[in-house]
Order: structure tokens, then C-alpha cells, then sequence
């Protein structure tokens, strides 16, 4: 085995622990909940933990293309539909916490909280623009899209993580160390695809 | 119209703390004796403090179900022992509440340095079960032990330009890790109008349930401010100052679009991010409750609204 050409029953097998590992953070807070073991604050812990694995989710689906280029690992693409599929899972899961926790289903109240303030805004909108992504994932909407158009709309994953990192940064109140993080990962992804496209540019004029 | 209801005893007496929270350790120890090794593990928040003597009850306190200890000691906002707050109970550790003393200046007729032991034995403690809202949306009930901060202020004769008080917080990186990190403006300084100083509410603070602070709590002497925002409670107080003007606090240099001088817990004003029409009470609502409504002066209005006559809170939150 190979790690430039692994076998196609070994690609299917780290899929699928990597598919359990990624549920292991919801086991944990679902198994948390009834246990008790949330601390002191275990509703405010779910929100942030399902936002943090959202990013998370996020900066790997990103990080799978450069890494993919930069190794020749090409197999590493066969993992990204399913990790852009945890990323918005997790959003979804963060969704849910919102209308439930915060607002109990309140649905005028949520509107307000979406339209009021800025970082509710911009979380709601990297939502919104994740379904479609999330809608369009099976290989027959890929077939039926075509490739060009298919990918035109997946890099609104671009907008998506930037909205996201805003989303975290503009909620924290005071130490800015957690999204500054999360901010330097995303602007190096996306730095390093337009440093590319820089490169193929100058490679197509000469 | 001010009804009390004068509770027969100190709440904290109810059930002892060390005899509730060692029912564990002692199965533990009974099953631990047949081999003749009982050593209990008590987690550190578990360690009792020394208790506070002669502690009366307070016609202040709410009849509200006091928030467990656990979370009272170990969900704090304390920044200079780190911006998370699950930090204070780990890292404060290294505060040393022995020797302290706290300086009070300013616009004062007796200007004094007072030893932590006199401050201790400068007015009959009493214990007032206080709401707490912060201004993160979640709110708890705490046993709090002390004496209103009059006291002291009476003992100082302030001189008739003192309008306001500003309140030190100990700043030594030393002993307070957090202060490497610039959250905040070092030291942390809180601040009230003299008539909010004097108010009975208003309590200078050494114990929690009944014991001296733990660190993480504010040791060795805090404010409880109930109507307000948690925040504008100093915690670790190593000076006390009056002034003429404002005093500059620490959250209102931050952000003042979002932190005003006088942080009374409004649900009326929201905060610029986040509404604080309702609060969740830590240890009792759970995943099937809706949050509560938030009180205006955090449910104190009948004692405290009077302040603000003529006030718009509205500009001046």
C-alpha cells in the first residue's frame, strides 16, 4: 500500500473512521447532556461546541485541495463531500440550538435576533448559503448541474467560511485569541488558492 | 410598597455544605476503612473556606433558591486569571489574600489604609441571598456574606465634593496570570455614584456561603451590586477612591457603545449584541424551559428605582 495510491478498499475504510470520528464531538455533548457532564452552563456549551466544529468542519473541507496539490495525495479529494457534509451538519446541529435554546421556537423573536444584530446576520447567512452547497453534494445534481456550474456555486464555500469567522469574531466580547485563530487558517487557504490562481495566470500569459 | 419577608434562617444553614458535599466521601470512606486507608478526594472547589462567625440574616435576601456552590466557585468571569470561565478556579490559585490591605482615598476627610482584619471586624456581617444577572444572559443566587459598603464609607467622613467611588482591583501579574494577556485595561477599575455607594444594597463582601471568599471569587474583599450587571462588582479590592468625576472603569474604556457607567440590569436596553430581555438561571433551567424574563434593576426596582428619577436609561444604560 501506498500512501500516493492507496487501494480503493483502503480509502473506504479510513472513510469510515473518519466518518465516526467525526460524530465523536455530538456523542459527546448528547451523552454530556444526559449525564450531566456539560459544567455549569451546559446550554451555552453546546452552542459554542456545535459552532466551533462547524468552523472546524469548515477549515478541513478548505484545507483538502492544498493539501491534496501540495502532497499528490489525490485520494484526498474522495473525503470532501463528506467532511463539507459534517460542516454543514454541525451548522445545522448550531441551528437548532439557537431556535431551541435561546428562543424556544419563538419565531418572531429569532427574526428580530437575525435582522438586529450584525454577527446573528452574517451566522444565519453562511447557513443559508450552506443548504444549497448541502442540496447539491450527490453525484447525480453534480451530473445534472454540470461541472462548470457545480463548482461556480461550491466556491460560495469561500464566502461561507469568511461569514463564519465573522460570525465567531463579532460575538466574543473581549479576548479575540479563539477567532483570530480560526481567521489566520481560513485567510491561509484561501491566500494560498489565490496565490495559485496568481501563478496560473502568469503561467497562461507567457 | 416594600414587602419583606424575614427569612427564620440563614438559607445556608439549612443543610451544612461540608456534610452535604462529604456524603460521598464518607461512603466512600466507610467502604475505604476495611482496608484502613480513608483518604476522601475532594476536589479543590470542595475544600471548605474558614467560616464566617456571628452572621446574621438579612431581611435583603431573596427567598430564591440559592445557585449550588459548585457552580458559584468554578463559573466565574475573573479576566485576570483568563478570559474563559472555567479559568479563575484553576489559575487563582496563586492570589495570596494574606497580608492585604485596602487603601481608601480621595476626597475623603480621613483617608486610611485598612488591614483586611479590621476591615473584617468594622460592621456586624451579615448574609444577603442576592440575585446575580450577568451581562451574558445567564443570572444565579448567591449567599453572599458581608456588610453594606456605608459602613466603611461613614468610617471615612467623605468631604462634599465626593461624588463618585471609584473601586481598585489588584493588578500583580505575579499572582494573576491573566494580565499578560491585554483583555482589559489593568487594573480593573469599577465605579458608582456615591448615592448607589451608599445604598443599603450595596454590600462590601468577604464570604460565600457563609465562608471567607474562595480566590476565584474575589478574595479577600468584593462588592455585591445586585441591580447591576455583574461586572460592575469589583472583585479583589486593594483600593477605594473618591472622586469628583466619573470614574473611567474598565468596560466602559473597552467598549463604551456597549458598557455605560452605570450597567443597571435593564431588559429594556438591549446590549448593542445581544438582547437581555431574558436570562437563563444557572443549575435550574434546563433544556425544556424557556429562559426567564429579566426584571429591570434585576428585580430590586422597589429599592433602587428612585436612584434614577428623572433619568433616561435608556441613553444613560
Amino acid at each position: 500500500m501506498s500512501l500516493r495510491q492507496p487501494s480503493p478498499a483502503t480509502i473506504g475504510r479510513v472513510k469510515a473512521i473518519l466518518f465516526v470520528v467525526s460524530l465523536l464531538p455530538l456523542v459527546r455533548l448528547v451523552a454530556g447532556a444526559f449525564t450531566d457532564a456539560l459544567g455549569t452552563n451546559p446550554l451555552e456549551l453546546i452552542t459554542r461546541s456545535t459552532g466551533t466544529w462547524t468552523l472546524v468542519f469548515l477549515c478541513i473541507t478548505l484545507a483538502l485541495t492544498p493539501a491534496r496539490k501540495l502532497s499528490g495525495w489525490h485520494w484526498l479529494a474522495r473525503y470532501r463531500r463528506m467532511f463539507g457534509l459534517f460542516a454543514f451538519f454541525y451548522a445545522a446541529c448550531h441551528f437548532t440550538t439557537f431556535v431551541w435554546f435561546d428562543h424556544f421556537f419563538d419565531v418572531a423573536a429569532i427574526w428580530k435576533d437575525v435582522l438586529k444584530r450584525p454577527f446573528v446576520t452574517v451566522g444565519f447567512a453562511a447557513l443559508l448559503l450552506l443548504v444549497p452547497l448541502a442540496i447539491t453534494s450527490t453525484n447525480g445534481m453534480m451530473r445534472r448541474l454540470g461541472a462548470r456550474r457545480w463548482q461556480a456555486l461550491h466556491r460560495s464555500v469561500h464566502l461561507i467560511a469568511i461569514l463564519g469567522v465573522l460570525h465567531y469574531w463579532w460575538l466574543v466580547k473581549r479576548d479575540l485569541t479563539q477567532p483570530a485563530l480560526y481567521a489566520l487558517v481560513v485567510v491561509t487557504l484561501l491566500g494560498v488558492r489565490l496565490y495559485w490562481r496568481h501563478l496560473g495566470r502568469k503561467a497562461a500569459a507567457i | 410598597m416594600l414587602i419583606r419577608n424575614r427569612p427564620d434562617i440563614v438559607p445556608s444553614e439549612i443543610t451544612s455544605r461540608q456534610v452535604y458535599e462529604g456524603r460521598r466521601a464518607f461512603v466512600r470512606n466507610l467502604g475505604r476503612a476495611a482496608f484502613a486507608a480513608a483518604v476522601p478526594a475532594v476536589p479543590a472547589w470542595a475544600q471548605p473556606g474558614p467560616k464566617l462567625a456571628g452572621v446574621k440574616a438579612s431581611t435583603y435576601s431573596t427567598i430564591e433558591k440559592p445557585t449550588p456552590y459548585k457552580d458559584v466557585t468554578t463559573y466565574n468571569n475573573f479576566y485576570e486569571f483568563g478570559t474563559d470561565k472555567g479559568d479563575p478556579v484553576q489559575y487563582a490559585k496563586t492570589l495570596k489574600a494574606r497580608p492585604w490591605s485596602v487603601v481608601v482615598e480621595g476626597a475623603v476627610k480621613k483617608p486610611r489604609t485598612f488591614a483586611i482584619e479590621d476591615l473584617l471586624k468594622l460592621a456586624g456581617m451579615e448574609e444577603r441571598v442576592y440575585r446575580m444577572r450577568c451581562v451574558e444572559g445567564w443570572s444565579m443566587v448567591i449567599p453572599w456574606t458581608g456588610y453594606p459598603l456605608a459602613e466603611l464609607i461613614r468610617q471615612v467622613e467623605p468631604a462634599g465634593n465626593a461624588k463618585f467611588v471609584e473601586f481598585i482591583t489588584l493588578a500583580d501579574k505575579a499572582q494573576m496570570p491573566g494580565l499578560h494577556v491585554p483583555a482589559l485595561a489593568w487594573p480593573y477599575v469599577e465605579g458608582l455614584r456615591m448615592d448607589e455607594a451608599m445604598h443599603p444594597l450595596t454590600l462590601l463582601t468577604f464570604g460565600v456561603y457563609g465562608e471567607l471568599l474562595p480566590n476565584q471569587n474575589g478574595a479577600p474583599v468584593r462588592l455585591a451590586v445586585p441591580w447591576k450587571y455583574g461586572f460592575k462588582s469589583g472583585k479583589s479590592i486593594v483600593k477605594i477612591r473618591f472622586t469628583e468625576q466619573m470614574p473611567q472603569t474598565s468596560w466602559n474604556r473597552a467598549a463604551p457603545q456597549e458598557y455605560g457607567f452605570y450597567s443597571n440590569v435593564n431588559p429594556a436596553v438591549d446590549h448593542p449584541r445581544w438582547s437581555q430581555a431574558t436570562e437563563r438561571r444557572i443549575g435550574e433551567d434546563g433544556f425544556f424551559q424557556k429562559k426567564r424574563q429579566t426584571l429591570p434593576f434585576n428585580g430590586y426596582a422597589d429599592q433602587v428605582a428612585s436612584l434614577y428619577a428623572g433619568m433616561d436609561l435608556k441613553k444613560l444604560f
